[in-house]
């Protein structure tokens, strides 16, 4: 008997909404800033999401995409935060 | 016999907590105030309900390459997510974005302030 059925729209419409309060804040979020953080959040959020994905569909490899997701999300955040400043992005 | 698949259930429960945490800190980002406020609320709780479904999807696939992928994944989200946080606060400081009204106390400029004192009497 599987108890996760009852469970798993209730996982996904929790997820979803998390990436509905993060697109609503990148769409008017007052200063960029604003906007970057969501973006950064948003990144988490789906990596999350894409475990999930993982357990529920049972293919284990699934987990190297929300591995790859964190790393270019970080390598992004950065980038972006550089920009804030002003600055090029080698220095 | 209603056997229930433990593996399943702890692996279900710590991803219903970890869900939990994300919505939480969602709502923070959409109901804190200022950029700073949103960024601390935000990446907490995340980054906690990140690895709390992390952890789950570990227990319920119970393989070794899941558990290894999954370790491997919740040190670079614990790593990588608190120091894009902390690198877009000061971004966001020195670019000139603005505190809260409320906001009591702003030690980074007062650091800064005292950094350029020192500076102009040496």
């Amino acid at each position: 008997m599987l108890a996760s059925e009852y469970f798993v729209p209730l996982l996904i419409v929790g997820l979803l909404l998390c990436c509905g309060f993060c697109l609503y804040r990148i769409a008017n979020g007052p200063t960029a800033a604003d906007r970057m953080v969501a973006i950064d959040i948003l990144g988490t959020v789906v990596v999350g999401f894409v475990a999930i994905i993982a357990a529920l569909s049972g293919k284990a490899y699934l987990l190297d995409v929300a591995l790859v997701w964190a790393l270019v999300a970080f390598i992004g955040t950065l980038a972006l935060a550089k920009y804030l400043l002003g600055k090029e992005l080698d220095e | 016999m209603n056997d229930p698949n433990w593996n399943e259930v702890t692996g279900l429960v710590l991803i219903l907590l970890g869900v939990l945490f994300d919505l939480f800190g969602c709502v923070g980002l959409v109901r804190l105030p200022d950029v700073y406020n949103r960024i601390q609320a935000a990446t907490k709780c995340v980054v906690v309900g990140t690895t709390l479904i992390l952890l789950g999807s570990m227990v319920w696939l119970a393989s070794p390459q899941a558990v290894l992928k999954g370790l491997l994944c919740i040190l670079f989200t614990l790593l990588t997510s608190s120091t894009a946080a902390h690198a877009l606060a000061r971004a966001a400081h020195l670019s000139g974005v603005e505190l809260w009204k409320h906001s009591v106390v702003d030690r980074y400029a007062e650091d800064r302030r005292a950094a350029e004192r020192e500076e102009g009497t040496a």
